[in-house]
């Protein structure tokens, strides 16, 4: 391991702009990296992880600038390099693989167009570089290698898109990647697919590689050595193996220790259930998204709707809180029919079932202070005035752990994503409802921060008797906090039943490979499980 | 040559004077606005400044000028002297007084037009946009026809329909400009009834007029606001062509469109002063643009952090 040094970062320090003033986001990190080694990065959002990548190509975001320390790159100061030297690099030696690869591709461009700009630009022939092209397609196990590259960005799947993202970073053979958050926006199942088409590929050609995630259990996958930051400052580094028996740090127990929340599972329900959907097929236009779905939510437990994206998890609850009018079958609230139009149902109606939001910063208005976020639903659905009101908020605010005085007439934008999440937690619980439909919540937050918010959600419906709806495709999250599961895939139920059930074995093959796919923390495990399923 | 030297200067003076200005308002002002004001560029607050002084003059306009707005008190095209300082008008009415009168009548007019199609069109705007469906198209359909029709022509038509009070001026000048108000609220409120927010607002059962006002409005009001001041000067364009037409502000009341058109004779004789109105128009114009531009550029959410 101990090969040739290629990327020798020192003291780095990184500051960027707030309105008049600098504040640091990278307080003197170093950093070292030797060929065909591959790197993990882990940290909360602004840890500096991003940032600290981009700096590895020397390259600041807008309204950055890198302030102190030294970034060394084979040879070459990245610092003191001209912009032509450093653009020279780009693309060719270092490749940066972005979170997002739909936003990333110019939607107007075929794959493999955009694959060759950069090699055709270096004077190689177009036909080498498609041949080159459709290789490593196949080495990332594309489909249908041949072709792929031939379709626009919207024709081929996230997966799809993430990998052949990769593919065109290959393009030039590069000393050095750098993947930002590359399988976060997946799916697990696709998740597993571009990991190991990246491991692979990346040990092939003896690339170097930076990984840039917050979850650990991924990183284990890929790294040969692990190093942690929080708030701009490095806490520890070291082999993924020693890392993983025995971290150092405190913060870095607290990360390890953030998937050990679990609750007590309730006895199963033997009462009525509170709401009750009933042969639900609905969809928009002609299409069905659900088809003949039918589960009970009972009052003080949780139900977790589990599935891929596109499965229908969230159609399911716009057809609860009637946004969306089921084309057959009903929804049942405490015995009664609801409406199927939420405008049909009355203010009674709407309380009862209230939603949170995925990302807190379209849930809540920007322009609103925090009293009139939680305040209004209070007065609406309960009617409340004046002081009534106002204790109200306070109280709410206590509820969720915010300190009334200081937060009270803060606008969302003043607060942390956790916060934000706390505050969509309140304006549900104002209106005093009996059921929560929490779709995907902590899905956009960090683990330690997703802690946090699940076991505030388990104090919440403990005291309120709040029966909760909860939509994730994160199964370590339905472990965590579910009492039943729903498993769906294309629209239909797979399976269904008590959270124990559902988990052991014998299981439906879908859960199987659901269950199968989430990431363990054994560094070991990608390679376990891709030989079990070869 | 001498004009060029008065712009030289006017345009040397007014960068310390809007220097000072943003001084004492980053003194004067509250907290949160006294930041904004220290951060604004220099032309924000010389267009601030100019504002100023046109709504103090508007205001004040009986107790600055030195005669009244429709009486004779001269000769007819009197040069600059120092009773009359910047002459007399065809009629022989004071120049100077006239102008202020005219700032009172043009820049009120365009003004409460302005305000008019602002209420009208960006309510209707967002309507449309929360309620979608049937009703979005027909009142969008509706404006397409409007705007189809050249503004200019068919505001002549509609006033030589319904006659040149300043009333009808101002409804009818309002409704052609409530259209473009119409489709800029109408698009910004698309992007902000798909958020999240609008739902959980919606699931609770809120009305559409509290959509609108506290989840919608706020959230539109930059562009809305950038928009008001770019609106407000084609406002006052407009009237001060359709007066320099014959169709506008009816003599004798004073206003800058006809005050060019009623002494443009003067042109021909190398006098400046039939100029003035338009140069005060001008100047408003640039003005408001300036604070216009500074508005935009804070909505774009460059400057808002810190």
């Amino acid at each position: 391991m101990m090969a040739d040094l290629l990327l020798t970062i020192k003291d780095l320090k990184i500051e960027g702009r707030a309105g008049e003033d600098w504040l640091p986001i990278i307080k003197g990190v170093d950093l070292t990296l030797h060929r065909g080694e591959v790197l993990g990065l882990i940290g909360e959002s602004g840890a500096g992880k991003s940032t600290l990548g981009l700096a590895a190509m020397g390259f600041a975001r807008d309204g950055c600038r890198i302030s102190g320390g030294e970034i060394v790159f084979d040879g070459i100061d990245l610092r003191k390099a001209s912009e032509r030297k450093k653009r020279g690099l780009r693309g060719r030696r270092i490749a940066y693989v972005a979170q997002s690869a739909a936003a990333s591709f110019n939607p107007a461009h075929k794959l493999i167009d955009q694959y060759a700009e950069v090699p055709v630009l270096d004077g190689k022939s177009r036909k080498t570089t498609q041949a080159e092209a459709v290789t490593l397609y196949r080495k990332m196990q594309l489909p249908a290698p041949e072709e792929i590259g031939f379709r626009y960005p919207h024709q081929v799947s996230g997966g799809q898109l993430q990998r052949a993202m990769t593919a065109m970073a290959m393009a030039n053979h590069p000393d050095l990647i750098i993947f930002d958050e590359p399988t976060t926006a997946l799916d697990v199942t696709t998740q597993i697919e571009v990991l190991a088409a990246i491991r692979d590929i990346v040990r092939e050609y003896n690339t170097a590689a930076i990984y840039i995630t917050h979850d650990l259990a991924v990183v284990a996958q890929m790294a040969d050595r692990i190093k942690i930051l929080l708030r701009g400052e490095q806490v520890e580094e070291a082999d993924t193996r020693t890392m993983l028996a025995a971290p150092k740090a405190d913060y870095t127990k607290s990360l390890w220790a953030v998937r050990s929340f679990t609750r007590p599972e309730l006895p199963h329900a033997s009462t009525a259930p509170l709401v009750s959907v009933q042969n639900v097929t609905a969809g928009y236009g002609k299409l069905d998204i659900l088809r003949d779905v039918s589960f009970d939510i009972h009052a003080g437990r949780t139900v977790a709707v589990v599935g891929e994206s596109g499965s229908g998890k969230s159609t399911v609850a716009r057809v609860i809180t009637g946004l969306l009018p089921p084309r057959a079958g009903q929804v049942v609230y405490e015995g009664q029919p609801l409406p199927p139009d939420y405008r049909a149902r009355s203010r009674e109606q709407l309380r009862q079932c209230q939603m949170i939001y995925q990302m807190a910063d379209t849930a809540l208005n920007p322009k609103l202070s925090l009293r009139e976020i939680i305040g209004r639903p209070a007065q609406m659905c309960l009617g409340l005035k004046g002081r009534a009101l106002q204790e109200r908020v306070r109280d709410l605010l206590a509820l969720i752990e915010l300190e009334p005085d200081k937060y009270i007439d803060r606008l969302p934008g003043e607060l942390s994503g956790g916060q934000k999440q706390r505050i969509g937690i309140a304006r549900a619980l104002a209106a005093e409802p009996k059921l929560i439909i929490c779709d995907e919540v902590t899905s956009a937050l960090d683990q330690i921060v997703q802690e946090g918010i699940l076991k505030l959600l388990d104090r919440l419906q403990r005291e309120f008797e709040l029966a909760y709806m909860f939509i994730t495709h994160d199964l370590a999250t339905v472990k965590a906090i579910a009492d039943d599961v729903v498993v769906m895939q294309h629209g239909r139920i797979i399976e269904q039943g008590p959270k124990a059930r559902v988990f052991s074995p014998p299981h439906e093959p879908y859960t199987e490979l659901l269950l199968s796919s989430v990431p363990h923390m054994d560094p070991d495990w990608l390679t376990t499980l891709l030989t079990a399923r070869a | 040559m001498g004009v060029l030297w008065f712009l030289v200067l006017a345009i040397a003076c007014s960068i310390p004077l809007s220097y000072v200005f943003r001084a004492a308002m980053a003194q004067v002002l509250p907290h949160d606005m006294a930041i904004a004001a220290r951060d604004m560029p220099l032309t924000a607050a010389f267009g601030i400044l100019v504002i100023a002084v046109y709504i103090f003059i508007a205001t004040f306009a009986p107790l600055l000028a030195p005669y009244a707005e429709r009486t004779v008190v001269g000769t007819s095209f009197q040069p600059w002297d120092s009773t009359h300082l910047l002459g007399t008008d065809r009629l022989g009415r004071d120049m100077l007084s006239r102008l202020i009168y005219g700032a009172r009548n043009t820049v009120g007019i365009a003004f409460a037009t302005t305000a008019l199609a602002f209420v009208v069109g960006s309510l209707l705007g967002i309507w449309a946009a929360l309620r979608g469906g049937w009703l979005d198209q027909g009142l969008s359909r509706f404006v397409d026809a409007l705007m189809a029709i050249p503004s200019l022509i068919f505001s002549l038509l509609l006033l030589t329909i319904f006659g040149t009070s300043v009333l009808t001026l101002i409804l009818v000048i309002a409704a052609v400009d409530a259209t473009r108000v119409y489709r800029i609220a109408r698009s910004v409120a698309q992007g902000v009834v798909v958020m999240d927010y609008i739902e959980a607002a919606r699931l609770r059962g809120e009305g559409n007029w509290y959509l609108i006002r506290r989840e919608i409005l706020p959230n539109a009001l930059a562009p809305l606001v950038a928009e008001f001041g770019l609106r407000f000067c084609f406002v006052f364009l407009t009237i001060s062509s359709l007066s320099f037409l014959g169709l506008g502000i009816q003599p004798p009341m004073a206003d800058w469109g006809s005050m060019v058109r009623d002494n443009a004779t003067l042109i021909t004789f190398g006098d400046v002063t039939p100029l003035l109105p338009a140069g005060a128009i001008a100047l408003l114009t640039v003005a408001v643009n300036f604070v216009v531009d500074w508005q935009l550029y804070r909505a774009s959410g460059l400057k808002e952090q810190g």
